[in-house]
């Protein structure tokens, strides 16, 4: 069983009666609820967590893409992977993903991730999402009715760039391009695993079944909801004699371990609140633009995450609700063992993603879980899945192999009398721990 | 009477509304489509031949994927009138219909006879946007189109069903027709038409409710400008249907000026 500590940046000092009062946390969210200053410090609290992770021996650090999103603070995942890349050692890069039809030309996303995954020694694991309709469509723009098509394009055209062995042309719909000639190429060869985010829509089961990639279902209504999808998933890869490998089914959950199950609710039931009521709070008519997805999709009956229907399974919902219905693994590492060995089998999944810092959860409680997780939950689930191979990690240069960045000595100054980092924010962000 | 049209050797299939006889019409719908029965294209058929397809993507009609911009629309419709037997017509556009009518008739200076546009897309102003329909949630629809979305009109074409099934048929299909207006309307409803209007030489007239609250009435100062034989009549206590709040005024002034 392989763990990703995964990261969805949210804001976390959205007022109080932001769902009665506000529009939609996506797409339309009032630029004043941003103070960059706090972003500042949320940013740089939020690196030193996915560090702290790498450190407590986590297979891989998450980081995914949203646009004009107050629970997503990352436009630009790559950026946040480039600032992990210097500052880890161990645990893989897993940019979940980059939107690769909003990248005009989509050879940006090959060319960023070539230099992350130089970089980081072969530590990339590639991410392309069709993205959602808030992103695409609404922020960025993109029609939904040509959205897919030019997906599939930019998928082509990136992993021809990843693999060719000569200079080509590419005559696309959407992209045209005389001079096709990756500088940097990956490391990882032919290129780094890939894993595509879905969020049901069934014509993705079919795209990661037919190019053998992982298929990432980052669902935040946790394993009892999530496993309709992770059927579908397995019911085509079945159909297409595929191996039914668990590596190739990669599943978000939220999980928070406190040292009892009474300390848990305590420590984040709050937390939780604010996640799914203000977080996930999203204007229903920006949830699925006309023509995002297929009618094909319509008809299996998967539904968004967010917008009206998503919020009317939540209406109500208090701690007990969102345990017994599964939308969080949460008490102590004892109950978190169980609860999330009994969710993955019956996910049949191998790539845990596992959403720790969640909603409002401050520094300290963050440490605290990902501590208790790692020492007391991790090492007693690793024999899981042990029969089968991951074929969907990166391949790594050897550790010794991997370049040291040289050591870096801050000038001290003094503030207050305190001492602080000259780097204005870093002194604060360490001290909350 | 309802017929089927094939095009291009059933590239196209289409459902098309034919209604009476006379001088040639072709009706380009909306973002909406065509209602099973439109009246106030039977009140036209007293006076023309009416043809009116469902444009491909909307109700039976068939080949959406052939058609990804304006250019296709445009062509779409050549072949389609060449195909009809009526190389010119007079045009008569509604919404995103008014549009395309537009761009036929640019392209093709020889393709309208006359051009009635009726509340066109085609255009944006920043100082009056037009309230985005894509995001808009079934309950605010007739407000956004209806001068008096109480009316039994409004609320006839904006109901929502209470049974499951019939809501996921009518939310399909809404999502099969908008799917495809995006095409032209997303995520701004202008595709150039600004720089090809002056090739506009048909006599043109724009008829815009009063009280269009989609697609504002200033917005007719972006044809009447840059279409050299263009006039414009303003229709009391209508909204952006004026077809069904209006029918009488709007057909009467149809009918005038394609007579006259």
């Amino acid at each position: 069983m392989k763990f990703t500590w995964f990261h969805l940046m949210p804001y976390r000092f959205l007022p109080e009666d932001f769902k009665e009062k506000y529009h939609s946390v996506w797409v339309d969210i009032p630029r004043d609820l941003y103070d960059p200053k706090i972003g500042h410090r949320l940013y740089n609290d939020y690196l030193d967590q996915l560090e702290y992770a790498d450190s407590m021996g986590f297979d891989g650090l998450g980081v995914n893409e949203h646009h004009q999103n107050a629970y997503g603070l990352m436009p630009s995942p790559n950026i946040m992977a480039a600032a992990l890349s210097r500052r880890t050692r161990n645990a893989s890069l897993v940019v979940l993903g980059n939107s690769i039809a909003l990248y005009n030309p989509p050879i940006r996303v090959a060319e960023e991730f070539a230099m992350l995954d130089v970089i980081s020694g072969g530590r990339l694991v590639a991410g392309f999402p069709v993205g959602t309709s808030m992103d695409t469509n609404f922020c960025y723009g993109e029609i939904p009715a040509t959205i897919r098509e030019k997906y599939y394009e930019a998928h082509d055209l990136i992993i021809k760039a990843w693999t060719a062995k000569d200079v080509f042309s590419f005559n696309g719909k959407y992209t045209k391009l005389r001079y096709v000639n990756l500088w940097p190429r990956p490391l990882q060869q032919p290129h780094p695993p890939i894993w595509i985010p879905g969020g049901g829509s069934v014509e993705t089961y079919d795209f990661c079944a037919d190019h053998g990639y992982q298929y990432s279902f980052l669902s935040f209504f946790g394993y009892i909801a999530g496993k309709k999808v992770a059927d579908g998933y397995w019911e085509v890869m079945a159909k297409k004699n595929k191996e039914l490998n668990p590596y190739s089914l990669g599943f978000a959950q939220v999980v928070s371990v406190a040292e009892t199950d009474e300390q848990a609710e305590k420590d984040y039931a709050a937390h939780m609140d604010y996640f799914y009521n203000r977080c996930l709070h999203v204007y229903n008519g920006f949830a699925d633009a006309p023509g995002y997805r297929t009618v094909k999709t319509i008809k299996a009956g998967m539904l968004g995450q967010v917008g009206e229907q998503a919020a009317l399974r939540r209406e109500g919902l208090k701690w007990k609700d969102f345990i017994e219905q599964g939308y969080v693994i949460a008490g102590s590492p004892k109950t978190v063992r169980e609860r999330l060995r009994e969710a993955m089998k019956s996910l049949n999944c191998g790539h845990l993603m596992i959403l720790m810092q969640i909603g409002s959860m401050p520094p300290e409680l963050v440490r605290k879980s990902t501590n208790l997780f790692a020492t007391e939950v991790m090492p007693y689930m690793r024999d899981l899945w042990s029969d089968f191979e991951d074929k969907w990690s990166p391949k790594r240069m050897a550790q010794d192999d991997i370049a040291m960045p040289a050591a870096v000595h801050f000038q001290k100054t003094e503030v207050n009398g305190k001492a602080r980092a000259a780097i204005p924010g870093a002194a604060e962000v360490r001290g909350a721990k | 009477m309802n017929t089927t049209q094939k095009l291009l050797n059933g590239k196209f299939s289409l459902e098309m509304q034919v209604y009476g006889s006379g001088e040639p019409l072709l009706y380009l719908h909306g973002a909406g489509g065509l209602m099973p029965v439109e009246p106030f294209l039977e009140d036209l058929g007293a006076h023309f031949k009416v043809y009116a397809p469902q444009f491909p993507g909307y109700g039976e009609s068939t080949g959406s994927e052939h058609i990804d911009d304006i250019a296709d629309a445009v062509l779409f419709y050549h072949e389609l009138m060449d195909e009809l037997g009526i190389p010119t017509a007079n045009l008569v556009g509604h919404s995103m219909g008014g549009m395309i009518a537009a761009e036929v008739a640019a392209f093709d200076v020889h393709r309208a006879r006359k051009l009635v546009l009726i509340a066109p897309a085609g255009f944006w102003i920043d100082e009056v946007p037009i309230p985005d329909l894509f995001a808009a949630q079934l309950t605010e629809i007739a407000g956004l189109l209806f001068h008096d979305p109480n009316s039994a009109a409004a609320q006839m074409m904006t109901a929502i069903p209470s049974d499951f099934k019939a809501l996921e048929t009518m939310y399909v299909e809404r999502v099969k027709r908008l799917a495809t207006a995006s095409k032209f309307l997303w995520p701004i409803p202008d595709r150039g038409l600004k720089k090809r209007a002056y090739r506009i030489a048909a006599p043109t007239l724009l008829l815009w409710g009063d009280d269009d609250k989609l697609i504002a009435p200033a917005y007719a100062r972006e044809f009447t400008s840059r279409i050299k034989n263009s006039k414009l009549e303003i229709i009391k206590n209508a909204g952006h249907m004026v077809m069904y709040e209006q029918q009488e005024a709007l057909v009467g002034a149809i009918r005038k000026f394609l007579k006259g």
